[in-house]
C-alpha cells in the first residue's frame, strides 16, 4: 500500500501538478475576463524547455536544481510513504536550500535578490509548517503520516486554526500573489524572474517539475487535516484541496504583491495567532 | 503546431523608440487580446525566451545591449522587429546616433510595420514567427544530430 | 583512576613551561608535545575506564593538602581580581570577588564537612572531558599557525604569545578540573579560574575595547560566581556537605537557583549574554575554545548536571524560558549581523539557549536532546571558528560581505566553513536531530512557549546560515585573487575537526545508543531509548543521500554539453560577470550584498528589550523563590 503510494506520487505528482497548475492558469484567465491559454499549456512549456539549447551561467546551477528535485522528491515519497512528517518537513526546507544556494551561486544581481527573498519566505512559512507538525502530534499522539491517517476524527476538528494558518502561509509555497516576492510565472516584473532569472530551457524545467511535485506535497499535507479512519474522508480531502486551491487562485488574483515586511510580520503574526492559540488549546484539552 | 509554436515565451525589448510601439506591446496582453491564449508569455528574461520582441530602432547605447540580450537567448530563437522604426529606422532614420533598424545588429526574422504598429499587426507577426520557430527548432535538431 | 591528576596536571605544567620557551619553532614543538600528550592522556583515560566496565568512580576523599593549595589559589585570584580592579579603576569586580571569596572562606572555615569523595568520573564527565581534549587540543595545534598569521596581520598588537599559549593549556587544565569534581568548592575554584582566563584573554590585545569587554566578561562571570558561592554557603548550610550529588537530591529551590544562575552567566544566557560578545575582540584560537566549544559549555554542564533536580518546578521552567527565549533573541539578532565572528557568537549564544532550555525541562528526552546538542555544536562551533580565522588571516576581514564567491578564492577554507555551516543547521545532520527531540520533548512536556520559541528560532537559525551559506558559494571570479596563508598547523587542526564531523554525523546511530543513553542511564538510574533504531537508521541514510545526490548531480549535468553565457544584467553586462554599463557609458563594478534586516532584527533595537524582559524574569523568580524561603 505504501509502495503504491510512493510509486504513485512519483509518477503521477508531475502530471497531476502541471495539470492543476494549467487549470490555474484557465482559471485566473476567466477571472480577469480573459479567454486563457489550454489546459495543457504547463505540459507544451514542459517540452520546449527541455528541447531547447542548454545554455547555462556557471556549471553548477543545473546541479543544484537537480538536487533541489531530488530532495523535493524524497521529502514528499515521506510524507506518501507514511513516515514521519517532521523529518519530511525538515528535507523540505533542505531542499528549498538548494534552491536558494542554486540561484546565489550565480552572483546575479536578479538572482540574488530572488534567492534572499526566497529565504525570508522560507523564514515566513516555516514556524507554521514546525506548529502543524506538533499539532498532528499532539491530536494523533505520533508524528508518523501512517498513524495520522488512521484517527478516527479527522484532525482538522482538533487544528481548525493551523489549517486556517496553513492556508494563509501556503500562499508562499505555491507562488501565489501577495506573496510570490522570490519570482513570478507571469509578465513582467520589477526584478525579473526573480529566483529562476537566470535559468534557462532543461534547468527551468527540472525546477518547474519540482515545484509540481511540492504542489502535491503541500496538498497532500492539506489532505492530511482531513483525513480520518473513514474511507469517504478521503474523496472529501480531495474536495477540500480543490477547494482551498481554489481559494488561493481568487486570493492571488484579488490581491497585489506585498512588501518582505509585511509578508513576514503577516505570516508570523497569523502563525502566532491561528498556529500559536491552536496549539496551547490543543495541549489542555489533549 | 510544432513543439515551439505552442508554448512560445517573448521577451520585449524597447531599442529607442517614441514608446507608441511599447505601449501597444502591452496592449496586448491586456483580457482584449489577450495573448496568452497562444500560451504566449511575456516573460522579462532573455534565458527564457524564444522570441525577441524589439520595437524602435538602435541606436549607439542600446546596440550593444540588442546584441547582448540576443546572444543570451537560447537556440532556437527568431527576432520579430516592431513597427517602423524597428523594421527601418522609420523617422529617426537619418538622426546623428541612429544606426537604421534592428536588422543592422542582429538578423530579424519577421517585420511588423506600423506606426504606431496595431495589436493586431503584432498579434499577427508573432504569430508568423512562430512557424519560423519551428523550421528553426528542425535546424537546430538536425543540427544537434550532426554533431 | 591515577590518570586524572595527571590529566590535570599536564596542561598545567605545559603553561608553566611554555612562557620560559622563548623561540617560536621550540614552542611550536612543545605545543604540539603538550597537545598529543593530553589527546594520549585522555584516551588512555577513557579506555581505562571502559575496561573498567564504565562505571561512576567516586575519587579522592582525603585530600586535606589540596584543599588548602586551593584556598590559598582562590586567594590569590581574588587579590589578581582586586589588583586588575584597581589598575583599570573597575569596583564592581572588586566587590564581587571579595564578596564570593570572602563568603567562601567563611564557609570552608566554620563548617565541618563530612569526609567524602570529591570528585567524579561518569559518562557525562568522560564525554567532556573528550570535547575538552580532542577540540582543545586541536586549537593548540591551530594556535601555533594562527598566532603567526595573526602577528603578522596585526602589527600594532604587542606579540605576547607565551602567555597566550600558558593561558590557553592552564585553560584546559582547569576545565579538566571542571568536570571531574564533585565537591562544589572544588568546582568553584576551577570555575573561577576559567572566568579569569577567559578575563585575560579577552583583554589579550589590550586595546581600550579588549579591555573594556574583558571587564564586561569578569564582572558578569563573577555575579555567577556569587552565585555559585551563595548556593554552596546555603548548602553547607542546610545539608552540611558540598556535593553537587546531595545537592540534586536536596533540590532547595534558592541554592538550585543560585547554581542555575552560576549556569547561565557561564553560558551567556541572556540577560548575559553581552560578554560572549565583546569576547569575540579575543584572537581566534580564544573565542574557539573559550567562547564557543568548552568554556560556555562548563556552564552548560552545570545546568545539565542539575537536569533531574529541576524538573518541574519554578527553577527549571525558569531556566528552560530563558533558554528557549535566548534561543529566539539571539537568532534573531545574527541575522543582522555582517561580521562573522559576531553571526558565530550570536549564534553559540542562541545553540546555548537550546540546550539550557533541554536542560530546565529536566526529563531523560531533553537531556539526551542536550547531550547530543553539546557534542555536535563542541566541533561544529569550533571548526567554524578557526575557519573564519583563518580566512580573516587572508582575507585581512571578516566581514561576510567579503567572503563572496570565497569558493573559487579560498576553496580549501570554503568547504571546511560549509561543512561546520551545514552541520548546524541541516537537515540529517546531528544539530537537526537534536533539535527534533528537543522540538518533541517540549512538547511532551506542555510547554506551548517553548514550542513556540523553537519554531520561530529555526526559521531565523535557517536563514542567517542560509544566507551565509549561499554567499560562500557565489560563483564569483574576484578581481584580485587571495593567497591562502593558512598554515599546516591550522589544516591539521581543521581537516581533523571536519572528519569528526562527518564521521560523528555518519555515526549518529552509534553516538546516540552507546554515548548519549548510557549518561542517561547514570543519570535517572534506568536506561531510555530516545528514538527508535529505525529512526536513527532513516537518518543515516538521508545523511548519505545528502552527500551523495548533488555528486551524483554534478556528474549528471557536467555530461550535459552547455555553453556558458555571461549573466543577465539587463544586457549591459560587460562580459566578465564583474562590471556592468552604467547610464552614463562607463563601468560600475557589480555588488551584490546579503539581507541584514537591520531596522527589524539590528542588535541595537531588540538587546535592550530582551535583556530587560530576561533580566525582570530572573529578578521576580529570584525574589519568588527568596520569599518563599524566607517564610
Amino acid at each position: 500500500m505504501r509502495i503504491a503510494f510512493v510509486i504513485g506520487y512519483l509518477l503521477l505528482a508531475p502530471f497531476l501538478g502541471a495539470l492543476i497548475d494549467g487549470a490555474e492558469r484557465v482559471i485566473s484567465a476567466r477571472m480577469q475576463r480573459r479567454k486563457g491559454p489550454s489546459l495543457l499549456q504547463p505540459f507544451y512549456d514542459l517540452r520546449k524547455l527541455f528541447s531547447k539549447q542548454m545554455i547555462a551561467v556557471n556549471n553548477a546551477q543545473l546541479l543544484l536544481n537537480l538536487s533541489y528535485l531530488v530532495f523535493l522528491v524524497i521529502a514528499g515519497c515521506m510524507l506518501f510513504s507514511g513516515s514521519d512528517i517532521l523529518m519530511c518537513l525538515f528535507i523540505l526546507s533542505l531542499a528549498d536550500m538548494f534552491l536558494v544556494i542554486g540561484a546565489s551561486s550565480d552572483s546575479s544581481p536578479y538572482a540574488n535578490m530572488g534567492a534572499g527573498r526566497e529565504m525570508l519566505q522560507m523564514m515566513a512559512y516555516e514556524p507554521m509548517t514546525l506548529i502543524i507538525a506538533v499539532g498532528f502530534y499532539l491530536a494523533s499522539g505520533s508524528f508518523q503520516v501512517a498513524d495520522i491517517v488512521h484517527m478516527s476524527v479527522s484532525p482538522v476538528v482538533f487544528m481548525p486554526g493551523m489549517l486556517l494558518g496553513f492556508m494563509f502561509t501556503a500562499a508562499i509555497k505555491f507562488r501565489k500573489s501577495p506573496f510570490d516576492l522570490s519570482t513570478s510565472h507571469h509578465a513582467h516584473q520589477e526584478m525579473v524572474k526573480g529566483i529562476t532569472t537566470e535559468m534557462s530551457g532543461t534547468t527551468l524545467g527540472i525546477m518547474n517539475i519540482a515545484e509540481y511535485y511540492e504542489m502535491i506535497l503541500i496538498l497532500g499535507i492539506f489532505c492530511l487535516f482531513i483525513i480520518n479512519e473513514n474511507w469517504w474522508s478521503w474523496p472529501i480531502a480531495m474536495i477540500v484541496c480543490l477547494f482551498i486551491l481554489f481559494l488561493e487562485i481568487l486570493w492571488d488574483n484579488a490581491t497585489a504583491r506585498l512588501k518582505w515586511q509585511h509578508l513576514l510580520y503577516g505570516c508570523w503574526l497569523v502563525t502566532l495567532l491561528a498556529g500559536g492559540l491552536n496549539l496551547l488549546i490543543l495541549m489542555l484539552i489533549k | 503546431m510544432g513543439v515551439m509554436s505552442k508554448s512560445p515565451w517573448l521577451l520585449h525589448y524597447d531599442a529607442s523608440s517614441c514608446n507608441g510601439c511599447d505601449i501597444e506591446v502591452l496592449d496586448c496582453l491586456t483580457p482584449k487580446y489577450d495573448i496568452e491564449r497562444f500560451g504566449i508569455i511575456n516573460t522579462g528574461d532573455p534565458f527564457q525566451a524564444d522570441i525577441l520582441l524589439i520595437t524602435g530602432g538602435v541606436n549607439s547605447q542600446t546596440e550593444p545591449v540588442v546584441r547582448q540580450l540576443y546572444s543570451q537567448m537560447p537556440e532556437p530563437k527568431v527576432v520579430v522587429a516592431v513597427g517602423i522604426c524597428a523594421c527601418t529606422g522609420g523617422v529617426f532614420k537619418e538622426c546623428y546616433n541612429i544606426r537604421g533598424g534592428i536588422d543592422t545588429v542582429i538578423p530579424v526574422d519577421v517585420y511588423v510595420p506600423g506606426c504606431a504598429a496595431r495589436p493586431e499587426s503584432i498579434i499577427d507577426g508573432v504569430v508568423k514567427a512562430l512557424d519560423i520557430l519551428d523550421e528553426k527548432r528542425k535546424l537546430f535538431k538536425a543540427e544537434k544530430k550532426g554533431r | 583512576m591515577d590518570l586524572i591528576p595527571i590529566l590535570i596536571a599536564v596542561p598545567a605544567v605545559m603553561a608553566v613551561i611554555l612562557p620560559l620557551i622563548r623561540g617560536a619553532k621550540v614552542r611550536g614543538i612543545v605545543v604540539y608535545i603538550g597537545a598529543g600528550c593530553i589527546m594520549a592522556l585522555s584516551l588512555i583515560t577513557l579506555g581505562v575506564w571502559l575496561a573498567g566496565g564504565a562505571q561512576t568512580l567516586h575519587l579522592y576523599v582525603h585530600t586535606e593538602l589540596v584543599d588548602h593549595a586551593m584556598t590559598l589559589a582562590d586567594l590569590f585570584l581574588m587579590c589578581l581580581i582586586i589588583y586588575m580592579g584597581v589598575k583599570y579603576r573597575r569596583i564592581l569586580v572588586i566587590l564581587l570577588s571579595v564578596a564570593q571569596t570572602g563568603l567562601l572562606m567563611y564557609v570552608e572555615f566554620t563548617t565541618q564537612m563530612p569526609e567524602t569523595y570529591h570528585m567524579m568520573l561518569d559518562g557525562l564527565s568522560m564525554l567532556m572531558c573528550m570535547i575538552i581534549a580532542i577540540v582543545g587540543s586541536l586549537i593548540c595545534i591551530y594556535t601555533v599557525g594562527y598566532m603567526k598569521g595573526y602577528h603578522n596581520h596585526h602589527k600594532e598588537y604587542k606579540d605576547r604569545q607565551p602567555f597566550f599559549f600558558s593561558m590557553v593549556f592552564l585553560f584546559l587544565s582547569a576545565m579538566f578540573g571542571l568536570v571531574l569534581s564533585q565537591s562544589l568548592i572544588w568546582m568553584y575554584f576551577f570555575w573561577e579560574i576559567t572566568s579569569v582566563i577567559s578575563f585575560l584573554l579577552i583583554g589579550y590585545t589590550q586595546t581600550d575595547e579588549a579591555i573594556h569587554n574583558s571587564f564586561t566578561a569578569l564582572w558578569m562571570n563573577l555575579l555567577g560566581g556569587l552565585g555559585f558561592s551563595v548556593a554552596i554557603a546555603l548548602l553547607a548550610l542546610n545539608t552540611g556537605s558540598v556535593q553537587l550529588s546531595d545537592a540534586i537530591v536536596f533540590g532547595g529551590a534558592l541554592p538550585l537557583a543560585c547554581l542555575a544562575l552560576a549556569g547561565l552567566t557561564k553560558s551567556a544566557q541572556l540577560p548575559f549574554s553581552s560578554w560572549l560578545l565583546g569576547a569575540m575582540v579575543a584572537p581566534t584560537p580564544s573565542s574557539a575554545l573559550l567562547h564557543s566549544a568548552t568554556m560556555v559549555k562548563a556552564g552548560v554542564y552545570l545546568l545539565i548536571r542539575l537536569a533531574p533536580a529541576m524538573h518541574g518546578n519554578t527553577v527549571g521552567m525558569t531556566v528552560s524560558l530563558i533558554g528557549g527565549f535566548t534561543f529566539i533573541a539571539a537568532s534573531m539578532m545574527a541575522i543582522a549581523q555582517n561580521d562573522a565572528k559576531k553571526v558565530l557568537a550570536f549564534s553559540t549564544i542562541s545553540n546555548l539557549g537550546l540546550i539550557v532550555a533541554c536542560a530546565g525541562i529536566g526529563v531523560e528526552e531533553t537531556v539526551w536532546g542536550a547531550v547530543l546538542l553539546m557534542i555536535f555544536h563542541a566541533v561544529s562551533k569550533s571548526m567554524l571558528f578557526q575557519s573564519v580565522g583563518a580566512t580573516e588571516n587572508c582575507l585581512g576581514s571578516r566581514d561576510i560581505e567579503d567572503m563572496h564567491g570565497l569558493l573559487l578564492r579560498l576553496p580549501k577554507l570554503t568547504y571546511i566553513m560549509g561543512i561546520g555551516i551545514a552541520g548546524m543547521y541541516l537537515a540529517p545532520f546531528g544539530m537537526l536531530i537534536s533539535k527534533w527531540v528537543a522540538l518533541r520533548a517540549f512538547v511532551d512536556s506542555e510547554n506551548v512557549l517553548l514550542v513556540i520559541f523553537i519554531a520561530y528560532g529555526s526559521a531565523t537559525t535557517m536563514f542567517y546560515w542560509t544566507k551565509w551559506l549561499s554567499k560562500l558559494t557565489t560563483q564569483h571570479h574576484a578581481r584580485v585573487a587571495v593567497k591562502d596563508v593558512t598554515g599546516r598547523d591550522e589544516y591539521l587542526s581543521m581537516f581533523v575537526h571536519a572528519g569528526t564531523m562527518l564521521l560523528m554525523c555518519l555515526l549518529f546511530p552509534l553516538l546516540a545508543t552507546k554515548v548519549a543513553n548510557p549518561i542517561l542511564e547514570q543519570m535517572f538510574g534506568y536506561s531510555y531509548t530516545v528514538l527508535s533504531m529505525n529512526v536513527l537508521t532513516t537518518m543515516a541514510v538521508m545523511l548519505v543521500s545528502v552527500l551523495i545526490v548533488p555528486t551524483i548531480m554534478a556528474f549528471v549535468s557536467r555530461m550535459a554539453r552547455k555553453e556558458l553565457v555571461p549573466i543577465y544584467m539587463n544586457g549591459v553586462n560587460e562580459g566578465d560577470n564583474r562590471h556592468f554599463v552604467n547610464s552614463m557609458g562607463g563601468s560600475t563594478h557589480l555588488y551584490l550584498s546579503n539581507w541584514y534586516l537591520r531596522f527589524e532584527f539590528g542588535m541595537r533595537h531588540l538587546m535592550k528589550p530582551c535583556v530587560y524582559l530576561s533580566a525582570s524574569l530572573l529578578i521576580v523568580v529570584f525574589c519568588l523563590i527568596i520569599g518563599g524561603a524566607v517564610q
